[in-house]
């Protein structure tokens, strides 16, 4: 997540001018590849390989006849296990059976930051494409000097190198007898032809969907250990409250199973031998546990003109052209305000951890989307050294960005620290993650613009309220809540990561005028990365406002739409969409909508369609159908790649229509399903992907891209339909 | 106190000591070692805990393993075929890729496969209603729904 308003610019400048051709990072050839041609080489190494070079970072031979790779991501259901999979048993010529995948852990796999921003595909899998192309070289070049033979008369199938005569052949680990390949990856690094590809570009049957069907345990809640112990915390009646009076022996008389409270400031956790006995535990402590809150919240209602009203330091995004001139110029003006609330991660799975600390060593099983950051701030709340720390990453349930997962580390760490010499199980209830998760932040966002006579928008104005999108540990040990809350606490860093907040709010569209600020506010809810940031809320506002200036404009929404783009890519996803929905017939009090985005204006190009009934009596909005066509370069795994589609647009669908954080004088109030209602089955539009595959383009993380277009297409879907611009969301019709 | 209980899971009689008011979800989690069902809420409202009772789709969170008398209690495990073959349900899943992250899918294949039993040929209303109380966040009921209409078709083509 390094990219910055200039990254931005400079790239988009970089993209219009090779017109296709990507140049930012690396990149694969830009001509297509026919059969004949010669693989193509690279001129630097992609990914996390910068970082670490060594092929046996990346991947290991087993002595079995399969291979191990190595990745510092975590399977988040993206898929990513399967997509790393396939692009090295595609390098290595082997069968997607053979290759083991190592999900991140300290000390194990490589270090890649983390599993955040798209970026798997890009960062690791590529690194894991380049690393297993020079294995395979390297692999070839011992065989042929065993043999003592040209490379040509050499090849690899699944697993071994053989003489094409057939009559010498060795498995990977005869080759290397017991050793790794330690060399570093070397450029040019010669890769597969992709016209020769059998995994790559294909829909490939994730392998652990069969055994999540099968209940087989597959999440950091499925672990058990001899003696494990479980635990449940008690939180605060509100962020920054002080513990007043605590009743241990209360606690023990009611609750005689419970082995330990911890008591560390204002931090409470209890351990029991019975998973129900801490439960009951935690009940019971929330019941006589008395706290001394400190600052009321805000009120709720009038929180779009409070975060406003906030002090912020403001940053311009964008400026060029002359924003003066609109005043004099001739044609329309136009002005709208937006409004987006806080919004949940709401994993379906609360987060947990599983801790222990035994012979001065600490070991973490956690759903963090990053083991190293993590470690680093885990290391400085406890006073521990990096090598006493050892992080293993293990799936979770979906979490969408930062949620708790961080947290319940931490909560564990330290419950294991005070009770050493058993595996410490603590599992957040409910009420835990939707009260005490970090949230995606409010935000506000005005825009102005004139068109001119023929309808082209010469002037666009646009500025956005929010507060930070991430505050992931990231060895900040005042981000974890636990560190908070102990005696020596940690405080909370101020002005987080800020580029978050202006994702995608300068608009992808040829504008000679423009000017983007942005302005970050301190909210007054936690706040953290929630899936596509900021992108959300200035895509809904832009392409919400580029439907408002269509119509005064009087022209068809798309067609406007691509009267103000250059880009062939963005181009080719709108016409497709065009296409789509052409013949759709919208029955009465129904309409379509439709919405464009290229994901952080570098990455994946997505245009959504939506078709929506309102009833205008009851007020009911009901999705009846979404369409999105997407084009994130070259895929590894179509079928991957539509889930997440299809997925990101249900979600995204749910924020718009239901969702919204809720809260009173003291807390949340939206702490459980029935407060935080999301979509459930009677929701469900019918969804429809059609994927744009570009194999001769960078692969580009896709994950996130159809938030935003999601929200517009259905708000500008409302306005067909009723005849009511949405403006503030969650929608509200009367 | 804890009592010495019966319960039938996965057409075997299995002995527990726990306390009677503990939730089934934690006796089968953490005394019988299951995973098909998943802590999600405790409060009976996303179904990620789906258990089938007597053969009807059931929420274990709250419910206290002491008051299950003779009813059989079948979990994700459960519908596994002896031999290892997937049950028609859980193929369609794996056919059709219904799963993201896959937290929900317990709750999902539990009702579906309960759904099926009583409406062999669910229309659309049908299926939405029969899988009204489970909650998927990663968003893949769209291909929840194809996996049940597939599962539906394949029982009686
Ligand atoms: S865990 Fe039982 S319904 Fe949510
Ligand atoms: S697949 Fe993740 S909650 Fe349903």
């Amino acid at each position: 997540m390094k990219e910055t308003a200039d990254s931005l610019t400079q790239s988009r400048r970089n993209f219009l001018k090779t017109a296709g051709c990507l140049t930012i990072g690396f990149s694969f050839s830009c001509q297509p590849l026919s059969a004949s041609e010669k693989p193509p080489l690279q001129d630097s190494l992609p990914g996390s390989l910068r970082q670490q070079p060594q092929i046996n970072a990346w991947l290991e031979v087993l002595d079995d006849g399969r291979i191990r790779v190595f990745t510092g991501k975590l399977e988040l259901g993206q898929g990513i296990r399967t997509a790393i999979a396939q692009v090295a048993a595609e390098e290595l010529d082997m069968d997607l059976n053979k290759v083991e995948v190592h999900l991140a852990e300290t000390g194990r796999t490589p270090h890649e930051g983390y599993t955040a921003g798209s970026g798997s595909i890009e960062n690791s899998a590529m690194a894991v494409r380049y690393a297993a192309a020079a294995a395979r070289q390297k692999l070839l070049e011992l065989a042929a000097k065993r043999w003592n033979k040209p490379g040509n008369q050499l090849r690899i199938t699944n697993g071994k190198v053989e003489l094409k005569t057939g009559t010498e052949q060795l498995t990977f680990a005869q080759l290397l007898n017991g050793k790794q390949l330690e060399d570093t990856v070397q450029l040019p690094v010669a890769l597969k032809s992709k016209s020769d590809y059998r995994w790559v570009g294909k829909p490939i049957l994730r392998t652990d969907i069969e055994r999540m069907t099968r209940g087989e345990p597959v999440y950091v809640q499925d672990l058990r250990f001899p003696g494990m112990v479980h635990a449940r915390i008690v939180r605060p009646l509100a962020h920054g409250a002080k513990l007043r009076f605590f009743d241990v022996a209360a606690l023990k008389k009611t609750i005689p199973g419970v082995l330990k409270t911890v008591i560390n400031g204002n931090f409470v956790g209890i351990l029991a031998t019975e998973e129900y006995e801490a439960v009951q535990a935690q009940w019971f402590a929330r019941e006589q546990a008395r706290w001394e809150t400190a600052k009321p919240l805000p009120d709720e209602k009038r929180l779009a003109e409070y975060i406003k009203k906030l002090p912020a330091k403001t940053r311009t995004v964008k400026e060029s052209g002359d924003l003066k001139a609109p005043e004099q110029t001739e044609g329309i003006l136009l002005q709208a305000r937006y409004f987006k609330p806080y919004h949940m991660h709401g994993s379906i799975g609360p987060s947990c951890a599983v801790a222990l600390y035994q012979e001065n060593k600490l070991h973490i099983w956690t759903h963090s989307q990053g083991v190293y950051p993590l470690r680093e701030a885990l290391k400085k709340m406890l006073g521990l050294e990096t090598d006493a720390i050892h992080v293993v990453g293990v799936p979770g349930s979906g979490c969408y960005g930062h949620n708790g997962a961080d947290d319940v580390a931490a909560d564990a760490a330290l419950l294991a620290m005070a009770y050493p010499g058993k595996h410490v199980r603590l599992q957040w209830s409910r009420d835990d993650e939707h009260g005490w998760e970090p949230y995606g932040s409010a935000m506000q966002m005005e825009a102005e613009a004139r068109l001119d006579r023929s309808g082209k928008i010469t002037h666009w104005r646009y500025d956005l309220w929010t507060d930070s999108h991430s505050t992931r540990p990231g060895g900040e040990p005042g981000n974890l809540l636990a560190a908070r809350s102990i005696d020596k606490p940690f405080s909370a860093p101020t002005g987080g990561y800020s580029g978050g907040g202006y994702r995608n709010s300068e608009p992808y569209y040829t504008i000679p005028n423009l000017k983007v600020d942005a302005h970050f506010f301190e909210g007054p809810l936690r706040v953290s990365a929630l899936r596509s940031l900021g992108a959300y809320a200035n895509v809904f506002a832009i392409e919400s406002f580029m439907d408002e200036l269509a119509e005064k404009a009087g022209q068809d929404p798309l067609e406007f739409r691509l009267a103000h783009l250059d880009d062939e890519r963005a181009v080719a996803v709108i016409k497709k969409l065009q296409e789509l929905t052409r013949s759709e017939k919208v029955a009465a009090n129904e309409g379509i909508g439709f919405a464009f985005s290229r994901y952080k204006n570098v990455a994946t190009y997505c245009a959504v369609a939506a078709r929506v009934f309102v009833d205008i009596k009851t007020g009911t909005v009901q999705v009846r159908k979404m369409w999105s066509v997407i084009d994130a370069g070259e895929v590894i795994n179509p079928d991957g790649l539509k889930n997440q589609t299809e997925g990101g647009m249900i979600q995204s669908a749910s924020w718009t229509l239901k969702e919204q954080v809720t809260f009173g004088r003291e807390h949340v109030s939206s702490r459980d399903w029935r407060s935080y209602p999301i979509f459930r089955f009677s929701d469900i539009p019918e969804v429809e992907v059609v994927v744009i595959a570009r194999p001769t383009e960078k692969p580009l993380g896709a994950g996130e891209a159809a938030q935003g277009p999601t929200a517009a297409a259905l708000t500008n879907a409302i306005y067909r339909a009723c005849g009511k611009r949405i403006r503030d969301l969650p929608v509200r019709i009367l | 106190m804890k009592a010495r209980l019966v319960i039938e899971v996965n057409r075997k009689p299995h002995t527990v000591e726990v306390d009677p008011n503990t939730p089934l979800l934690y006796v089968l989690r953490n005394n019988l070692e299951l995973n098909g069902p998943k802590y999600g809420c405790g409060l009976e409202q996303c179904g990620a805990c789906m258990v089938l009772l007597d053969g009807k789709a059931t929420p274990s969170c709250l419910l206290p393993v002491g008051t299950i008398k003779k009813q059989s209690i079948v979990t994700l495990e459960g519908l596994t075929q002896p031999n290892g073959s997937l049950s028609p349900v859980q193929r369609a899943f794996v056919e059709q890729q219904a799963a993201q992250c896959g937290y929900c899918l317990n709750g999902m294949v539990i009702s579906a496969t309960a759904l099926l039993a009583e409406n062999k040929q669910p229309d659309d209303t049908a299926i939405r209603q029969g899988m009204e109380r489970v909650l998927c966040r990663c968003g893949t009921q769209s291909r929840i729904i194809r996996a049940i209409r597939q599962a539906a078709k394949e029982a009686n083509p």
